[in-house]
């Protein structure tokens, strides 16, 4: 089967779960709605002031839209950061790039962003700041000449990482508390329902980081050989690194800024996707969209519904799952790789 | 014939950090040309700088002084596809973190025909597949290269080269890793893609007589300088290797081919004492 017709299957099959993971997600939660009720309220034809159109509409809705926009992105950012270091355990968390975002995000709160579509755009400016700088200071610390060393790359993200999670914890006993209220259930990723504007701005935002990667799909398979061999394939290897460093700094920034440092979502989705669909970034990095999507979903079905009527960090959830996924990659493919 | 590259007084110096690892120095006032069509070898000690050569003729790192041409055109304003449609080289063995399919890898080759493209065409894989088929390794396209011996991973490599639709390829050691039946089957593709594709080769390697024995001209490097170009018996000369070598050699004569073939002269054996037991 050519790629071109495998990744329309992959597409359609994942399209079809996420509707389904989607859907799921809508009629569970700690309000007991009957199916029938969500459906009234899905069709408009609940009135507006109803529990089932309030429960529906404004809280389960959005935070479908928001979780399944944040899986994507951070799959899609995982894929980019595994490509650009030639690293299969590279992932915004693991390379400590979500703390410099997290970092970025606490500094607008303290300007006293809030929720406005603008500010949001402001708090998200952040983000991405604290993205670059977080991915920047990695690089700068693991380069080495001749590349990146699969284990300094590792250690560089790790003390990245707990330097900038430092840093949030030192502005968070200076100032005022009160001010920054949420931001230790945000730090474990909070998908708390988001403005639909904000939302939207969410959406466009991760589009354009993925639509930066998946430009540059098949530059991402030749520097997967090595930046040596890619030039002397005919990729412009600076600029293709230059972009991608970009696009997966934008992708992360956007996540947290909107639903906090989500962790190993970057790792365990690509690495399903690997073990199905091969290498190929063109067949990856679209799939990792809506696989990511699912995953998130997923996971934040059960952190709502696994504890009722309390309610777990979507982050937990992730973590439970991508921690053994992470060790079991260190224990066989990083040796191999060696 | 006409010249196809040329180095016209080419220096270059890596950044100090980089002077520790292999290969890395100075390269002072090269220049010779490779006219088209012929099989060109460029030979000398390790660290004469045979590996940076290479990489300022791809345009992986850029010449300091002085000018390359490709068909009389600076490779210094092409750009990096128009350079790769013109050369292609076999590496040496790579790091490969991602196990790529041996068709992946040589569908790869045909980037620089297409890079506005997202997936390849028709063509590309139908070139892909001669490639593969002229190299032999069209039965392993399915297999991830981890899992293929080294001659057939250098033959996967070639195939990808080859796909490329090169006038130049670059022959990166290609006998480095392989034992002497893959050597000689490397000396036999050398000499078919020469005549029958018209591709004009540059062999890299630190073999003298596999150079000796398939190349129409030599240029042997000593330090980052030109010591000599020519005819393999006017470069394969014994008092210019010991001097560049820094050994003793004895040059002889294939009788079957004519080539001059480089050998070691071995110190004498020297008698044990009776207390090295």
């Amino acid at each position: 089967m050519s790629a071109g017709r495998r990744l329309a299957l992959a597409l359609a099959l994942l399209g079809g779960a996420l509707a389904l993971v989607a859907a799921i997600s809508l009629f569970v939660g700690s309000a007991a709605l009957s199916p029938g009720a969500v459906v009234r309220a899905l069709a408009g034809r609940a009135g507006a002031e109803s529990v089932e159109s309030i429960v529906t509409l404004q809280i389960r809705l959005p935070r479908v839209a928001a979780a399944a926009l944040a899986g994507g992105a951070l799959a899609v950012a995982g894929v980019a950061f595994q490509g650009l270091t030639r690293n299969p355990l590279a992932e915004p968390a693991v390379l400590g790039v979500s703390s410099g975002a997290a970092f970025g995000v606490v500094v607008a709160q303290i300007f006293g962003f809030g929720l406005s579509v603008l500010e949001a755009l402001g708090v998200a400016t952040f983000a991405f700041a604290g993205a670059l700088l977080a991915a920047a200071a990695v690089y700068l610390v693991a380069v080495v000449p001749g590349g990146l060393s699969i284990q300094t790359l590792l250690l560089a993200g790790v003390i990245v990482g707990i330097f900038f999670t430092s840093a949030i914890t030192v502005l968070i006993s200076i100032v005022d508390f009160n001010r920054l209220g949420g931001v230790v259930h945000w730090l474990l990723g909070n998908l708390a329902p988001i403005p639909a504007a904000s939302l939207a701005l969410f959406a466009a935002l991760s589009l354009l980081g993925f639509w930066l990667v998946l430009r540059h799909a098949r530059e991402l398979n030749l520097l997967a050989l090595g930046e040596e061999a890619a030039v002397q394939l005919g990729v412009d290897a600076e600029r293709l690194k230059r972009r991608i460093f970009v696009a997966a700094a934008l992708l992360t920034g956007t996540v947290v800024a909107f639903t906090g440092p989500i962790g190993f979502v970057g790792l365990v989705v690509p690495h399903l996707l690997r073990g199905v669909l091969g290498q190929d970034n063109r067949l990856l990095v679209p799939t990792a969209l809506l696989g990511g999507g699912i995953f998130l979903l997923a996971a934040d079905t059960l952190a709502r519904n696994l504890v009722s009527p309390a309610e777990l960090s979507v982050g937990v959830i992730t973590s439970f799952c991508g921690a053994p996924v992470f060790v079991y990659l260190l224990r066989t493919r990083y040796r191999v790789s060696l | 014939m006409n010249a196809l590259v040329e180095f016209a007084s080419v220096g270059f110096t890596y950044p100090q950090p980089e002077r520790t690892r292999e290969g890395g120095f100075t390269l002072t006032d090269v220049s010779f040309g490779i006219a088209d069509g012929e099989v060109f070898g460029v030979i000398g000690p390790n660290s004469a700088g045979k590996t940076t050569l290479l990489r300022l003729l791809t345009r992986v790192v850029p010449a300091e002084r002085g000018e390359i041409r490709l068909e009389g055109r600076p490779i210094a304003r092409l750009a990096h596809a128009e350079l790769a449609r013109r050369v292609a080289v076999v590496p040496q063995d790579a790091p490969r973190p991602f196990p790529f399919s041996v068709e992946q890898l040589v569908l790869m080759g045909r980037y620089p025909h297409g890079p506005g493209r997202f997936f390849e065409s028709d063509d590309d894989r139908a070139l892909a597949r001669a490639a593969m088929a002229a190299t032999g390794v069209l039965e392993l396209a399915a297999l991830p290269l981890e899992q293929l011996s080294g001659g057939e991973r250098q033959r996967a490599m070639l195939a990808r080269a080859l796909a490329q639709e090169p006038k130049l390829l670059v022959l990166d050691e290609p006998t480095s890793h392989l034992d002497l039946r893959y050597q000689a089957e490397t000396a036999a593709l050398i000499r078919r893609v020469n005549a029958e594709r018209g591709m004009t080769v540059l062999l890299v390697s630190h073999d003298l007589n596999l150079a000796a024995e398939v190349c129409d001209r030599l240029l042997l490097l000593s330090r980052g300088r030109v010591a000599r170009v020519g005819p393999p018996a006017a470069v394969l000369e014994r008092d210019t290797l010991e001097a560049v070598f820094g050994c003793a050699v004895s040059v002889e004569v294939n009788p079957v081919s004519g080539r001059p073939v480089v050998q070691v002269a071995w110190p004498q054996e020297v008698k044990r004492s009776s207390l090295a037991r």
